[in-house]
């Protein structure tokens, strides 16, 4: 199994990794059966041109190489863009974004997005609750 | 640049300079087929009956009940459909339908084989569960023995924990059962797949009570692509590839000539040097374990410590998984090996550690390191070093989501 170069620069220096304190939604998603677990923070923030966007996003994963690469790269994806644009990133979109993965990466350790859209959700979810 | 580590010699041994220049000679002059009348074939032979006689001296058995093959693999698949199939070839119209006992954390091979016989309705079997230490009860296996029980395969070593099983107290029960049964009914052969012992235990076939046992070349500083399968005299096992008559009729194939030869050299090697590496070994090992369980927080070691063979370490770290761990440990030229099932592409994690009773992300988080006779303390004590700034890397990335996973459920 060969990974890209782009996986291993992320794999050995991930981008917005760490934890992140009150943060405006978290997504988890995962199980430690398969081995991958990830969890995404967001911080939202309005703008008067694109209204809600991702000001700053941080991730902390359990998982192989592919799921810490993928983990990292759905948050470069995802920093500064709307909410709408960014439910819109697909696990393709991470793969792509990674100069691809192993095919039989594609599936349990490309979590990254879901995990982001569950972090959205969240946040949506606690819009309505307040 | 350093030289590479290299940890995971129950994955494979290099050849040995003395093997190899034992082998050397029959590639491009000796090079006549065993089973030719001429001279290069009578050399060839020659070749090959001293590499038997060198087999036959190291289990204590005779020439004739060493049959080469292409490795572990294929001795493990003999022995369990060749059985079946001495079996199923008796006089009798009514027999019943045959039973096997194997445990759940044997090598694939064995597991696969026992398998694909189960599923075509040829037997039905027992797979024994090995308790947390990583030991096959004879207590357990004594109660799964049943009157149509008519093959019993237990490994000799764990390749991934490196336990060591109670082979020869199992043979003597088997031997007591025999006894009892008869010589008119079908016996209980015993098979043990001793690949990982060969380099450290006692493998006299009469010791360990077995009828069949199996071993591969490349576990013990010779080629890959060959090894053996030991046949007591008088055990019920037909051929299953056909073909020539090589081998006493029970493998066809004309002999790698070259594999045997160094498989004949490797075994001789082992004999002449075992007492002294093992000790050395050991103790390299004993120093691995101590460094890293007394350096790292939050480790476990798989798998016996007391019954254990002396080149194999197994740790489950604690929020970590293993490919990631093995690819960054590569990374640093040190080459070990993972339970995890996603570095090998397999869907699940090693069979072997869920069955000692590990949690799933025990084992994808599990490393083994296995040294060899050419490993150094020094490379031990660059290891660990390099494996605290790895483990504390990759424990960062991860926090403290697994703990939070479990408190959510
Ligand atoms: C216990 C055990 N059995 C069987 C095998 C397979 O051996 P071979 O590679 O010779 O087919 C191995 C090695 O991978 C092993 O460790
Ligand atoms: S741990 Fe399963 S693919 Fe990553």
């Amino acid at each position: 199994m060969q990974y890209s170069k782009k996986v291993l620069q992320h794999f050995t220096k991930p981008h917005n990794q760490g934890v992140m304190k009150n943060p405006s939604g978290v997504g988890m998603v995962g199980n430690p059966v398969c081995g991958d677990l990830m969890k995404i923070y967001i911080s939202v923030k309005k703008d008067k041109q694109k209204g809600e966007y991702i000001k700053d996003i941080k991730f902390e994963t359990l998982g192989c190489a592919s799921a810490i690469a993928t983990s990292s790269m759905v948050t470069d994806l995802a920093k500064g863009k709307t909410i709408e644009e960014a439910m819109e990133i697909t696990r393709n979109d991470v793969a792509d974004a990674l100069d691809g993965l192993p095919p039989i990466k594609m599936h349990c350790s490309n979590l990254a997005d879901e995990a982001l859209h569950e972090a959205i959700k969240d946040y949506r979810k606690s819009l309505i609750k307040n | 640049m350093t030289k590479p580590i290299y940890l995971d010699y129950a994955a494979t041994t290099p050849v040995d300079k003395e093997v190899l220049q034992a082998m050397l000679p029959y590639f491009c002059e000796n090079f006549g087929n065993a089973m030719s009348i001429h001279s290069f074939g009578q050399e060839a032979m020659q070749a090959v009956d001293q590499a038997r006689q060198n087999m036959a001296d190291f289990f204590s058995c005779t020439p004739s009940e060493v049959i080469f093959t292409s490795g572990a693999t294929e001795s493990n698949n003999l022995a369990v459909k060749g059985v079946l199939k001495a079996y199923y070839a008796q006089a009798s119209k009514n027999l019943l339908k045959p039973h096997i006992i194997t445990s759940l954390f044997e090598h694939h091979c064995v597991l696969d084989s026992v398998r694909a016989v189960e599923k075509e309705g040829l037997a039905e079997v027992t797979y024994l569960r090995p308790d947390k230490n990583g030991l096959v009860r004879v207590t357990d296996l004594e109660k799964a023995i049943q009157s149509n029980t008519i093959f019993i395969s237990i490994m000799y070593v764990n390749n991934e924990i490196g336990t060591v099983q109670p082979i020869g107290k199992i043979g003597k029960l088997v031997k007591k059962i025999n006894t009892t049964r008869g010589a008119q009914v079908f016996p209980i052969v015993f098979h043990t797949d001793a690949t990982q012992a060969i380099n450290y235990f006692d493998c006299h076939v009469e010791t360990l009570g077995v009828h069949l046992l199996s071993m591969s070349a490349h576990k013990i500083y010779g080629p890959k692509g060959v090894g053996a399968l030991y046949i007591k005299k008088g055990t019920p096992i037909r051929k299953v590839q056909d073909g020539g008559d090589q081998e006493y009729k029970m493998r066809a194939g004309t002999h790698n000539v070259t594999g045997i030869v160094g498989l004949g050299k490797a075994i001789e090697l082992v004999q002449k040097n075992q007492a002294k590496e093992n000790k050395k070994i050991q103790l390299l090992r004993d120093h691995l374990i101590e460094k890293v369980l007394t350096e790292i927080p939050q480790v476990r070691l798989n798998g016996s410590k007391t019954h254990r063979s002396p080149n194999n370490t197994n740790f489950s770290f604690a929020s970590v998984e293993g490919e990631g761990l093995l690819l960054s440990l590569d990374m640093e030229q040190i080459s070990c090996s993972t339970g995890s099932a996603c570095s090998s592409g397999a869907l699940s994690a090693s069979h072997v550690l869920l069955s000692i009773g590990l949690r799933p992300e025990e084992a994808h988080g599990s490393l083994r390191m296995t040294i060899g006779k050419f490993t150094t303390k020094a490379e031990i004590n660059t290891t660990v070093k390099k494996l605290k700034i790895i483990l504390t890397r990759l424990r960062k990335i991860s926090g403290s989501v697994l703990d939070e996973y479990y408190a959510k459920k």
